[in-house]
Protein backbone atom coordinates (compact mmCIF):
# COMPACT_ATOMS: atom_id res chain seq x y z
CA UNK A 1 0.00 0.00 0.00
CA UNK A 2 1.18 3.65 -0.22
CA UNK A 3 0.11 6.83 1.92
CA UNK A 4 -1.38 9.97 0.74
CA UNK A 5 0.35 13.26 1.09
CA UNK A 6 -2.74 13.70 3.34
CA UNK A 7 -2.41 10.45 5.22
CA UNK A 8 0.99 11.56 5.70
CA UNK A 9 0.49 14.82 7.05
CA UNK A 10 -1.92 13.37 9.36
CA UNK A 11 0.07 10.69 10.68
CA UNK A 12 2.59 13.81 11.53
CA UNK A 13 0.21 15.18 13.12
CA UNK A 14 -0.90 12.29 15.41
CA UNK A 15 3.05 12.29 16.00
CA UNK A 16 3.54 15.63 17.21
CA UNK A 17 6.28 15.73 14.56
CA UNK A 18 6.14 19.10 12.09
CA UNK A 19 6.91 18.46 8.97
CA UNK A 20 7.51 20.52 5.56
CA UNK A 21 5.41 20.19 2.21
CA UNK A 22 9.20 19.91 0.54
CA UNK A 23 9.19 16.36 2.39
CA UNK A 24 6.76 15.03 1.57
CA UNK A 25 7.51 13.18 -0.96
CA UNK A 26 10.61 11.57 -0.19
CA UNK A 27 8.76 10.05 3.37
CA UNK A 28 6.28 9.26 1.06
CA UNK A 29 8.47 6.99 -1.34
CA UNK A 30 10.54 5.77 2.11
CA UNK A 31 7.32 5.06 3.88
CA UNK A 32 5.45 3.23 0.94
CA UNK A 33 8.90 0.93 1.19
CA UNK A 34 8.29 0.11 4.49
CA UNK A 35 5.16 -0.90 3.84
CA UNK A 36 5.40 -2.93 1.46
CA UNK A 37 7.72 -5.06 3.37
CA UNK A 38 4.83 -5.05 6.27
CA UNK A 39 2.32 -5.96 4.46
CA UNK A 40 4.00 -8.88 3.36
CA UNK A 41 2.43 -10.13 6.85
CA UNK A 42 -0.86 -10.09 5.67
CA UNK A 43 -0.35 -13.28 3.47
CA UNK A 44 0.55 -15.63 6.42
CA UNK A 45 -1.87 -17.89 7.99
CA UNK A 46 -2.39 -16.96 12.08
CA UNK A 47 -5.82 -18.65 12.42
CA UNK A 48 -5.60 -20.00 16.49
CA UNK A 49 -2.50 -18.33 17.34
CA UNK A 50 -2.12 -16.33 19.89
CA UNK A 51 -0.58 -12.59 19.80
CA UNK A 52 3.09 -12.88 21.81
CA UNK A 53 4.24 -9.53 23.75
CA UNK A 54 7.01 -10.64 25.55
CA UNK A 55 9.55 -13.55 25.01
CA UNK A 56 9.13 -14.62 28.47
CA UNK A 57 6.13 -15.47 29.98
CA UNK A 58 7.09 -13.09 32.87
CA UNK A 59 4.30 -11.44 36.05
CA UNK A 60 3.92 -8.45 36.70
CA UNK A 61 6.05 -7.81 39.55
CA UNK A 62 4.78 -6.08 43.05
CA UNK A 63 6.33 -4.44 45.81
CA UNK A 64 5.34 -2.58 48.71
CA UNK A 65 3.82 0.64 48.99
CA UNK A 66 6.74 2.58 50.48
CA UNK A 67 8.80 5.20 49.45
CA UNK A 68 12.19 4.30 48.07
CA UNK A 69 13.57 7.56 46.04
CA UNK A 70 14.28 10.96 47.49
CA UNK A 71 13.07 13.89 46.55
CA UNK A 72 15.57 15.29 43.60
CA UNK A 73 13.39 17.44 41.92
CA UNK A 74 16.22 20.18 41.58
CA UNK A 75 18.71 17.40 40.43
CA UNK A 76 16.11 16.63 37.97
CA UNK A 77 14.76 19.87 36.83
CA UNK A 78 18.71 20.94 36.33
CA UNK A 79 18.38 19.64 32.61
CA UNK A 80 15.23 20.84 31.27
CA UNK A 81 14.61 24.04 29.06
CA UNK A 82 12.58 26.07 31.41
CA UNK A 83 11.13 25.69 34.86
CA UNK A 84 10.21 27.88 37.32
CA UNK A 85 9.84 27.37 41.45
CA UNK A 86 10.07 23.94 40.79
CA UNK A 87 7.43 23.48 38.04
CA UNK A 88 8.28 23.37 34.39
CA UNK A 89 7.22 25.89 32.00
CA UNK A 90 5.31 25.54 28.87
CA UNK A 91 2.99 28.15 26.49
CA UNK A 92 -0.07 29.27 28.37
CA UNK A 93 -2.81 26.19 27.70
CA UNK A 94 -6.12 27.60 29.17
CA UNK A 95 -6.96 30.88 28.78
CA UNK B 1 53.43 -1.04 27.14
CA UNK B 2 51.16 -2.23 23.89
CA UNK B 3 47.91 -1.96 25.24
CA UNK B 4 46.32 -3.41 21.90
CA UNK B 5 46.45 -7.27 22.53
CA UNK B 6 45.72 -6.81 26.50
CA UNK B 7 42.45 -8.80 27.70
CA UNK B 8 40.98 -8.37 30.39
CA UNK B 9 41.99 -11.06 32.21
CA UNK B 10 45.33 -10.05 31.21
CA UNK B 11 44.35 -6.43 32.68
CA UNK B 12 43.40 -8.12 35.95
CA UNK B 13 46.68 -9.67 36.56
CA UNK B 14 48.56 -6.87 35.19
CA UNK B 15 46.63 -4.48 37.85
CA UNK B 16 46.52 -7.41 40.97
CA UNK B 17 50.26 -7.82 40.40
CA UNK B 18 50.52 -3.95 40.91
CA UNK B 19 52.81 -4.21 37.24
CA UNK B 20 51.00 -1.25 36.43
CA UNK B 21 48.45 1.13 38.59
CA UNK B 22 45.13 1.84 36.89
CA UNK B 23 45.70 5.62 36.50
CA UNK B 24 48.81 5.04 34.18
CA UNK B 25 46.77 2.41 32.33
CA UNK B 26 43.59 4.13 32.07
CA UNK B 27 46.38 7.02 30.72
CA UNK B 28 47.89 4.53 27.62
CA UNK B 29 44.35 3.99 26.96
CA UNK B 30 43.52 7.93 26.86
CA UNK B 31 46.42 8.78 24.55
CA UNK B 32 45.25 5.67 22.19
CA UNK B 33 41.89 7.25 21.64
CA UNK B 34 43.35 10.82 21.43
CA UNK B 35 45.90 9.52 19.02
CA UNK B 36 43.10 7.57 16.77
CA UNK B 37 39.65 8.84 17.47
CA UNK B 38 39.39 11.56 15.27
CA UNK B 39 39.28 9.22 12.45
CA UNK B 40 36.90 6.87 13.66
CA UNK B 41 34.75 9.15 15.80
CA UNK B 42 33.99 6.27 17.72
CA UNK B 43 33.84 8.26 20.85
CA UNK B 44 31.53 10.83 21.58
CA UNK B 45 32.80 11.78 25.13
CA UNK B 46 35.85 11.48 26.42
CA UNK B 47 36.43 13.65 29.24
CA UNK B 48 40.24 12.77 30.38
CA UNK B 49 39.21 14.17 34.25
CA UNK B 50 36.56 12.39 35.16
CA UNK B 51 38.41 8.92 33.81
CA UNK B 52 41.69 9.68 35.84
CA UNK B 53 40.21 11.03 38.60
CA UNK B 54 37.80 7.59 38.71
CA UNK B 55 41.28 6.01 38.47
CA UNK B 56 42.57 7.35 41.33
CA UNK B 57 40.08 6.40 43.23
CA UNK B 58 40.70 2.73 42.40
CA UNK B 59 44.19 3.07 42.97
CA UNK B 60 43.22 4.27 46.43
CA UNK B 61 40.82 1.61 47.08
CA UNK B 62 43.83 -0.75 45.50
CA UNK B 63 45.93 0.21 47.92
CA UNK B 64 43.84 -0.13 51.06
CA UNK B 65 43.96 -3.70 50.08
CA UNK B 66 40.72 -3.77 48.47
CA UNK B 67 39.92 -6.47 45.86
CA UNK B 68 37.10 -5.92 43.29
CA UNK B 69 35.93 -8.55 40.02
CA UNK B 70 37.10 -5.29 37.59
CA UNK B 71 39.23 -3.06 39.61
CA UNK B 72 41.14 -0.75 36.85
CA UNK B 73 39.70 -2.54 33.48
CA UNK B 74 38.69 0.41 31.38
CA UNK B 75 35.47 0.27 29.56
CA UNK B 76 33.81 2.44 27.38
CA UNK B 77 29.96 2.59 27.84
CA UNK B 78 27.36 3.00 24.62
CA UNK B 79 25.74 6.77 24.86
CA UNK B 80 22.34 5.32 25.39
CA UNK B 81 23.54 4.55 29.11
CA UNK B 82 22.54 7.11 31.37
CA UNK B 83 25.86 7.65 33.40
CA UNK B 84 25.82 10.62 36.36
CA UNK B 85 27.35 13.67 35.37
CA UNK B 86 28.46 12.69 31.92
CA UNK B 87 26.53 13.82 28.73
CA UNK B 88 24.12 11.24 27.46
CA UNK B 89 23.15 12.21 23.76
CA UNK B 90 21.68 8.51 22.42
CA UNK B 91 23.14 10.13 19.00
CA UNK B 92 20.35 12.46 18.75
CA UNK B 93 19.92 16.29 18.63
CA UNK B 94 17.16 15.82 21.08
CA UNK B 95 19.61 14.89 23.85
CA UNK B 96 23.01 16.89 22.59
CA UNK B 97 22.95 18.74 25.52
CA UNK B 98 21.77 16.40 28.04
CA UNK B 99 23.27 15.61 31.02
CA UNK B 100 22.86 12.67 32.78
CA UNK B 101 21.66 13.23 36.18
CA UNK B 102 21.57 9.44 36.99
CA UNK B 103 23.70 6.06 36.73
CA UNK B 104 21.92 3.52 34.57
CA UNK B 105 21.78 0.34 36.78
CA UNK B 106 24.88 -1.31 34.56
CA UNK B 107 26.96 2.11 35.01
CA UNK B 108 26.27 1.99 38.86
CA UNK B 109 27.01 -1.97 38.34
CA UNK B 110 30.59 -1.60 36.76
CA UNK B 111 31.58 1.32 38.72
CA UNK B 112 30.97 -0.72 41.97
CA UNK B 113 33.52 -3.21 40.04
CA UNK B 114 35.74 -1.10 40.15
CA UNK B 115 35.88 -0.59 35.78
CA UNK B 116 36.73 2.76 34.41
CA UNK B 117 34.81 4.83 32.51
CA UNK B 118 36.94 5.94 29.29
CA UNK B 119 34.12 7.84 27.86
CA UNK B 120 30.91 7.09 25.53
CA UNK B 121 30.76 5.85 22.16
CA UNK B 122 28.68 6.99 19.04
CA UNK B 123 25.74 5.04 18.05
CA UNK B 124 22.77 5.34 15.81
CA UNK B 125 19.70 7.68 16.77
CA UNK B 126 17.99 6.49 19.79
CA UNK B 127 19.37 3.11 18.05
CA UNK B 128 17.52 3.31 15.11
CA UNK B 129 20.48 2.40 12.33
CA UNK B 130 22.52 -0.85 10.94
CA UNK B 131 25.23 1.40 9.67
CA UNK B 132 25.94 4.16 12.24
CA UNK B 133 24.69 6.88 9.74
CA UNK B 134 22.33 8.22 11.50
CA UNK B 135 24.19 9.70 14.46
CA UNK B 136 23.76 13.34 14.93
CA UNK B 137 27.34 13.03 15.33
CA UNK B 138 28.66 12.02 12.32
CA UNK B 139 30.16 8.51 10.99
CA UNK B 140 31.92 6.02 12.40
CA UNK B 141 34.37 4.81 10.38
CA UNK B 142 34.85 0.85 10.75
CA UNK B 143 38.76 0.20 11.51
CA UNK B 144 39.22 -2.20 8.90
CA UNK B 145 38.47 -0.21 6.22
CA UNK B 146 37.59 3.69 6.53
CA UNK B 147 35.68 3.74 3.61
CA UNK B 148 32.98 1.26 5.22
CA UNK B 149 30.65 1.16 7.99
CA UNK B 150 31.38 -0.01 11.41
CA UNK B 151 27.18 -1.20 11.77
CA UNK B 152 24.95 -0.14 14.15
CA UNK B 153 23.68 0.69 15.86
CA UNK B 154 26.29 0.09 18.58
CA UNK B 155 29.36 1.10 15.52
CA UNK B 156 31.09 3.16 18.08
CA UNK B 157 31.63 0.63 20.50
CA UNK B 158 32.44 -1.75 17.59
CA UNK B 159 34.89 0.12 16.16
CA UNK B 160 36.51 1.27 19.64
CA UNK B 161 37.09 -2.37 20.57
CA UNK B 162 38.31 -3.36 17.23
CA UNK B 163 40.66 -0.74 16.99
CA UNK B 164 41.77 -1.55 20.54
CA UNK B 165 40.61 2.17 22.12
CA UNK B 166 38.98 0.19 25.01
CA UNK B 167 39.15 -3.69 26.00
CA UNK B 168 35.60 -3.95 26.46
CA UNK B 169 32.44 -1.76 25.57
CA UNK B 170 28.49 -1.79 26.69
CA UNK B 171 26.27 -2.15 24.02
CA UNK B 172 22.96 -2.45 23.15
CA UNK B 173 20.88 -5.26 20.87
CA UNK B 174 17.44 -4.39 19.67
CA UNK B 175 17.34 -5.95 16.54
CA UNK B 176 20.58 -6.88 15.41
CA UNK B 177 22.67 -4.07 17.28
CA UNK B 178 25.78 -6.10 19.21
CA UNK B 179 25.77 -8.64 16.86
CA UNK B 180 25.91 -6.79 13.57
CA UNK B 181 28.22 -4.11 14.26
CA UNK B 182 30.64 -6.84 16.39
CA UNK B 183 30.72 -9.01 13.39
CA UNK B 184 31.42 -5.98 10.63
CA UNK B 185 34.48 -4.99 12.99
CA UNK B 186 35.76 -8.37 13.35
CA UNK B 187 35.14 -8.69 17.53
CA UNK B 188 33.04 -10.44 20.16
CA UNK B 189 29.41 -9.28 20.53
CA UNK B 190 26.98 -10.81 22.97
CA UNK B 191 22.96 -10.15 23.15
CA UNK B 192 22.42 -11.80 26.24
CA UNK B 193 18.37 -13.50 26.98
CA UNK B 194 16.25 -10.65 27.06
CA UNK B 195 15.38 -9.89 30.86
CA UNK B 196 19.17 -10.77 31.95
CA UNK B 197 20.59 -7.32 32.33
CA UNK B 198 18.52 -4.29 33.51
CA UNK B 199 17.32 -1.52 31.34
CA UNK B 200 17.04 0.98 34.10
CA UNK B 201 19.03 4.18 32.82
CA UNK B 202 18.92 2.49 29.37
CA UNK B 203 17.46 5.14 27.12
CA UNK B 204 14.23 3.49 25.58
CA UNK B 205 13.59 2.39 21.59
CA UNK B 206 11.49 -1.07 21.35
CA UNK B 207 10.95 -2.30 25.02
CA UNK B 208 9.97 -5.77 24.46
CA UNK B 209 13.33 -5.67 22.21
CA UNK B 210 15.86 -4.03 23.68
CA UNK B 211 18.78 -5.68 25.82
CA UNK B 212 21.86 -4.42 27.01
CA UNK B 213 24.98 -6.36 25.91
CA UNK B 214 28.92 -6.36 25.58
CA UNK B 215 31.40 -6.17 22.86
CA UNK B 216 35.13 -7.31 23.29
CA UNK B 217 37.93 -8.84 21.23
CA UNK B 218 37.29 -12.12 22.85
CA UNK B 219 33.93 -14.52 24.41
CA UNK B 220 36.21 -14.87 27.55
CA UNK B 221 36.64 -11.02 27.92
CA UNK B 222 32.91 -10.68 27.67
CA UNK B 223 32.29 -13.50 30.38
CA UNK B 224 33.90 -11.49 32.57
CA UNK B 225 32.15 -7.99 31.67
CA UNK B 226 28.63 -10.27 32.05
CA UNK B 227 29.28 -11.48 35.55
CA UNK B 228 28.78 -7.68 36.51
CA UNK B 229 26.05 -6.93 33.75
CA UNK B 230 23.44 -9.84 34.59
CA UNK B 231 21.31 -9.64 37.25
CA UNK B 232 18.29 -8.38 38.91
CA UNK B 233 17.00 -4.99 39.14
CA UNK B 234 13.86 -4.09 40.82
CA UNK B 235 13.75 -0.78 39.09
CA UNK B 236 13.35 -2.86 35.82
CA UNK B 237 9.91 -4.68 35.59
CA UNK B 238 11.00 -7.19 33.35
CA UNK B 239 14.53 -7.58 34.89
CA UNK B 240 14.80 -11.82 36.07
CA UNK B 241 15.49 -12.81 39.04
CA UNK B 242 17.96 -15.37 38.75
CA UNK B 243 20.84 -16.48 41.12
CA UNK B 244 24.21 -14.92 39.92
CA UNK B 245 26.09 -16.84 38.03
CA UNK B 246 29.57 -17.01 37.12
CA UNK B 247 30.02 -17.22 33.57
CA UNK B 248 33.82 -17.63 33.72
CA UNK B 249 33.16 -21.43 35.40
CA UNK B 250 31.98 -23.04 32.06
CA UNK B 251 34.56 -21.63 29.58
CA UNK B 252 37.01 -24.51 29.96
CA UNK B 253 34.66 -27.18 29.14
CA UNK B 254 35.35 -29.38 25.97
CA UNK B 255 32.47 -29.02 23.94
CA UNK B 256 32.52 -33.02 22.75
CA UNK B 257 29.20 -34.04 21.38
CA UNK B 258 27.62 -30.17 21.52
CA UNK B 259 24.88 -30.57 18.88
CA UNK B 260 25.08 -27.29 16.43
CA UNK B 261 21.98 -26.66 14.88
CA UNK B 262 22.46 -25.10 11.28
CA UNK B 263 18.99 -23.96 9.68
CA UNK B 264 19.11 -24.18 5.96
CA UNK B 265 17.32 -20.48 6.18
CA UNK B 266 20.60 -19.10 7.47
CA UNK B 267 22.38 -20.23 3.88
CA UNK B 268 20.13 -19.11 1.44
CA UNK B 269 19.44 -16.71 -0.93
CA UNK B 270 21.02 -13.44 -0.17
CA UNK B 271 24.25 -14.82 1.80
CA UNK B 272 27.50 -13.73 -0.27
CA UNK B 273 29.50 -16.49 -1.06
CA UNK B 274 32.58 -14.75 1.06
CA UNK B 275 30.74 -14.96 4.06
CA UNK B 276 29.10 -18.92 3.69
CA UNK B 277 32.69 -19.94 3.33
CA UNK B 278 34.35 -18.30 6.33
CA UNK B 279 31.48 -19.73 8.45
CA UNK B 280 31.43 -23.07 6.96
CA UNK B 281 35.34 -23.16 7.77
CA UNK B 282 34.47 -21.99 11.51
CA UNK B 283 31.93 -25.28 11.88
CA UNK B 284 34.53 -27.51 10.19
CA UNK B 285 36.97 -26.25 13.14
CA UNK B 286 33.99 -26.59 15.70
CA UNK B 287 33.48 -30.25 14.34
CA UNK B 288 37.12 -30.86 14.98
CA UNK B 289 36.46 -30.43 18.46
CA UNK B 290 34.12 -32.35 18.76
CA UNK B 291 30.69 -30.73 17.66
CA UNK B 292 28.16 -32.44 15.71
CA UNK B 293 26.23 -30.82 13.06
CA UNK B 294 22.66 -30.97 13.23
CA UNK B 295 20.59 -29.46 10.36
CA UNK B 296 17.49 -28.00 10.47
CA UNK B 297 14.89 -25.85 9.66
CA UNK B 298 13.61 -22.61 11.34
CA UNK B 299 10.44 -22.13 8.52
CA UNK B 300 9.59 -18.65 9.45
CA UNK B 301 13.14 -16.61 9.66
CA UNK B 302 12.28 -14.61 6.41
CA UNK B 303 8.83 -12.96 8.57
CA UNK B 304 11.28 -11.68 11.10
CA UNK B 305 12.26 -9.06 9.23
CA UNK B 306 8.66 -7.40 8.54
CA UNK B 307 7.44 -8.33 12.29
CA UNK B 308 9.96 -6.34 13.64
CA UNK B 309 8.85 -3.47 11.54
CA UNK B 310 5.80 -3.25 12.89
CA UNK B 311 6.86 -4.09 16.98
CA UNK B 312 9.67 -1.90 17.13
CA UNK B 313 8.45 1.22 15.45
CA UNK B 314 5.33 0.87 17.26
CA UNK B 315 7.48 0.59 20.40
CA UNK B 316 9.41 3.72 19.68
CA UNK B 317 6.51 5.82 18.79
CA UNK B 318 5.45 5.76 22.41
CA UNK B 319 8.29 5.61 24.16
CA UNK B 320 9.81 8.85 22.13
CA UNK B 321 6.50 10.69 22.96
CA UNK B 322 8.55 11.36 26.06
CA UNK B 323 11.09 13.73 24.17
CA UNK B 324 8.84 16.80 24.25
CA UNK B 325 10.99 19.68 24.79
CA UNK B 326 9.54 20.33 28.46
CA UNK B 327 11.62 18.22 30.47
CA UNK B 328 14.50 17.63 29.63
CA UNK B 329 16.62 18.14 25.83
CA UNK B 330 15.72 20.11 23.06
CA UNK B 331 13.43 22.65 22.54
CA UNK B 332 12.19 24.90 20.03
CA UNK B 333 13.11 29.10 19.80
CA UNK B 334 10.27 30.58 18.46
CA UNK B 335 6.38 28.37 19.35
CA UNK B 336 3.01 30.16 19.60
CA UNK B 337 1.45 27.27 21.46
CA UNK B 338 2.14 24.23 23.58
CA UNK B 339 1.22 21.93 20.19
CA UNK B 340 3.88 24.11 18.11
CA UNK B 341 6.44 23.51 20.50
CA UNK B 342 5.88 19.65 20.42
CA UNK B 343 5.65 20.23 16.61
CA UNK B 344 8.88 22.30 16.22
CA UNK B 345 10.69 20.19 18.87
CA UNK B 346 10.67 17.24 17.71
CA UNK B 347 10.97 17.99 13.74
CA UNK B 348 14.46 19.76 15.01
CA UNK B 349 15.67 17.40 17.49
CA UNK B 350 14.82 13.87 15.41
CA UNK B 351 16.86 12.75 12.75
CA UNK B 352 15.03 11.72 9.60
CA UNK B 353 15.25 7.81 10.27
CA UNK B 354 13.85 8.62 13.50
CA UNK B 355 11.35 10.31 12.32
CA UNK B 356 10.19 7.25 9.73
CA UNK B 357 9.62 4.79 12.38
CA UNK B 358 7.82 6.91 14.68
CA UNK B 359 5.65 7.54 11.55
CA UNK B 360 4.93 3.89 10.79
CA UNK B 361 5.31 3.41 14.25
CA UNK B 362 2.06 5.97 14.62
CA UNK B 363 0.17 4.23 11.55
CA UNK B 364 -0.13 0.85 12.24
CA UNK B 365 -1.03 1.56 16.32
CA UNK B 366 -3.63 3.30 14.92
CA UNK B 367 -7.50 2.83 14.80
CA UNK B 368 -8.25 0.48 11.98
CA UNK B 369 -4.58 -0.81 11.62
CA UNK B 370 -4.07 -2.27 15.33
CA UNK B 371 -5.25 -5.92 14.50
CA UNK B 372 -4.16 -5.54 10.84
CA UNK B 373 -0.60 -4.70 11.75
CA UNK B 374 -0.27 -5.06 14.92
CA UNK B 375 -1.64 -7.77 16.17
CA UNK B 376 -0.83 -9.80 13.02
CA UNK B 377 3.00 -9.11 13.95
CA UNK B 378 2.37 -10.22 17.60
CA UNK B 379 1.20 -13.76 16.17
CA UNK B 380 4.11 -14.24 13.61
CA UNK B 381 6.66 -13.22 16.79
CA UNK B 382 4.99 -16.28 18.14
CA UNK B 383 5.72 -18.39 15.14
CA UNK B 384 8.91 -16.88 14.86
CA UNK B 385 9.62 -18.02 18.65
CA UNK B 386 8.38 -21.76 18.49
CA UNK B 387 10.40 -22.35 15.02
CA UNK B 388 13.16 -21.80 17.42
CA UNK B 389 11.82 -24.00 20.48
CA UNK B 390 11.01 -27.06 18.05
CA UNK B 391 14.84 -26.39 17.19
CA UNK B 392 16.30 -26.78 20.69
CA UNK B 393 14.54 -30.04 20.84
CA UNK B 394 16.92 -31.05 18.48
CA UNK B 395 20.45 -29.29 19.35
CA UNK B 396 22.29 -27.40 22.26
CA UNK B 397 22.98 -24.41 20.01
CA UNK B 398 22.36 -23.14 16.77
CA UNK B 399 24.66 -21.27 14.11
CA UNK B 400 24.82 -19.54 11.05
CA UNK B 401 26.48 -16.04 9.39
CA UNK B 402 25.54 -12.70 12.04
CA UNK B 403 25.09 -11.13 8.58
CA UNK B 404 25.03 -11.84 5.17
CA UNK B 405 27.71 -9.52 3.50
CA UNK B 406 30.70 -8.05 5.38
CA UNK B 407 30.90 -4.50 5.97
CA UNK B 408 29.16 -1.97 3.28
CA UNK B 409 30.29 1.51 1.88
CA UNK B 410 29.00 4.43 3.40
CA UNK B 411 25.89 5.71 1.44
CA UNK B 412 25.32 2.36 -0.22
CA UNK B 413 21.88 1.50 1.54
CA UNK B 414 20.41 4.84 3.15
CA UNK B 415 18.31 6.03 0.36
CA UNK B 416 16.45 2.39 0.45
CA UNK B 417 15.55 2.00 4.11
CA UNK B 418 14.17 -1.74 3.45
CA UNK B 419 17.81 -2.41 1.94
CA UNK B 420 19.29 -1.51 5.26
CA UNK B 421 16.15 -3.29 7.59
CA UNK B 422 17.37 -6.65 5.44
CA UNK B 423 21.39 -6.62 6.56
CA UNK B 424 19.75 -7.24 10.03
CA UNK B 425 17.69 -10.54 8.76
CA UNK B 426 20.22 -13.21 10.65
CA UNK B 427 19.77 -11.21 14.04
CA UNK B 428 16.28 -9.84 14.13
CA UNK B 429 14.32 -12.66 15.04
CA UNK B 430 16.69 -13.49 18.06
CA UNK B 431 15.02 -10.23 19.93
CA UNK B 432 12.15 -11.24 18.69
CA UNK B 433 12.17 -14.52 20.42
CA UNK B 434 13.97 -13.37 23.11
CA UNK B 435 17.18 -15.00 22.80
CA UNK B 436 20.84 -14.90 23.54
CA UNK B 437 22.80 -14.58 20.56
CA UNK B 438 27.10 -14.24 20.50
CA UNK B 439 28.78 -13.10 17.32
CA UNK B 440 32.62 -13.92 17.02
CA UNK B 441 34.80 -13.01 14.12
CA UNK B 442 35.56 -16.52 11.81
CA UNK B 443 38.05 -14.74 8.94
CA UNK B 444 38.06 -12.78 6.28
CA UNK B 445 35.57 -12.34 3.49
CA UNK B 446 36.08 -9.66 0.32
CA UNK B 447 38.76 -6.95 0.31
CA UNK B 448 39.70 -8.23 3.62
CA UNK B 449 36.43 -8.24 5.66
CA UNK B 450 36.31 -9.66 8.55
CA UNK B 451 32.95 -12.08 8.91
CA UNK B 452 30.98 -13.31 12.28
CA UNK B 453 29.57 -16.00 13.42
CA UNK B 454 26.24 -16.39 15.54
CA UNK B 455 25.84 -18.67 18.28
CA UNK B 456 22.42 -18.85 19.15
CA UNK B 457 21.07 -20.59 22.46
CA UNK B 458 17.78 -20.81 24.38
CA UNK B 459 17.08 -18.50 27.40
CA UNK B 460 19.87 -18.21 29.67
CA UNK B 461 22.59 -20.54 28.19
CA UNK B 462 24.92 -17.96 28.14
CA UNK B 463 27.53 -19.62 29.54
CA UNK B 464 26.87 -22.46 26.98
CA UNK B 465 27.35 -20.00 24.01
CA UNK B 466 30.52 -18.21 25.54
CA UNK B 467 31.97 -21.97 26.51
CA UNK B 468 31.67 -23.07 22.68
CA UNK B 469 33.14 -19.54 21.32
CA UNK B 470 35.67 -19.94 24.07
CA UNK B 471 36.82 -22.90 23.09
CA UNK B 472 36.71 -22.28 19.34
CA UNK B 473 38.55 -19.20 20.18
CA UNK B 474 41.40 -20.68 22.03
CA UNK B 475 42.12 -23.00 18.48
CA UNK B 476 42.08 -20.39 16.41
CA UNK B 477 43.56 -16.62 16.41
CA UNK B 478 40.48 -14.63 14.37
CA UNK B 479 39.99 -12.61 17.42
CA UNK B 480 43.34 -11.53 17.97
CA UNK B 481 43.21 -9.58 14.30
CA UNK B 482 44.43 -6.34 14.49
CA UNK B 483 43.23 -3.85 11.46
CA UNK B 484 46.45 -2.92 9.31
CA UNK B 485 47.39 0.63 10.89
CA UNK B 486 45.94 0.08 13.98
CA UNK B 487 48.33 -2.28 15.30
CA UNK B 488 50.60 -1.67 18.31
CA UNK B 489 51.14 1.63 19.92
Amino acid sequence: MSLTDQEIKHLAKLARIHIEDTELSLLRDQLGKVFQLIDTLQAVDTTGIEPLSHSLALNQPLREDRVTEPNLRDVYQAVAPEVEKGLYIVPKVIE
Amino acid sequence: MDISSLSVKKIKQLIDSKNISTVELAGLYLDRIEQLNPQLNAFVTVDKDKTLSQAKQVDQLIAQGHSNALLGVPIAHKDIFCAKGWLTTCGSKMLANFVAPYDAHIIEEFNKSGAIILGKTNMDEFAMGSSNETSYFGLVKNPWDLTKVPGGSSGGSAAAVAARLAPLATATDTGGSIRQPAALCGISGLKPTYGYVSRYGMIAYASSLDQGGLMAPSAEDIAYGLNIMAGHDERDSTSVKREKEDFTAQLHHPIQGLRIGIPEEFFSEGLDSDVAQAVEQAIQELEKLGAVRVPLSLPNTSLSVPVYYVLAPAEASSNLSRFDGVRYGHRTQDYRDLIELYEKTRAEGFGAEVKRRILTGTYVLSRGYYDAYYLQAQRVRRLILQDYLRAFEQCDVILGPSTPTVAFGFNEKTSDPVSMYLSDIFTISVNLAGLPGLSIPVGFGKEHLPVGLQLIGPHFSEAKLLNAAHQYQLHTDWHQHLPAGIAGN
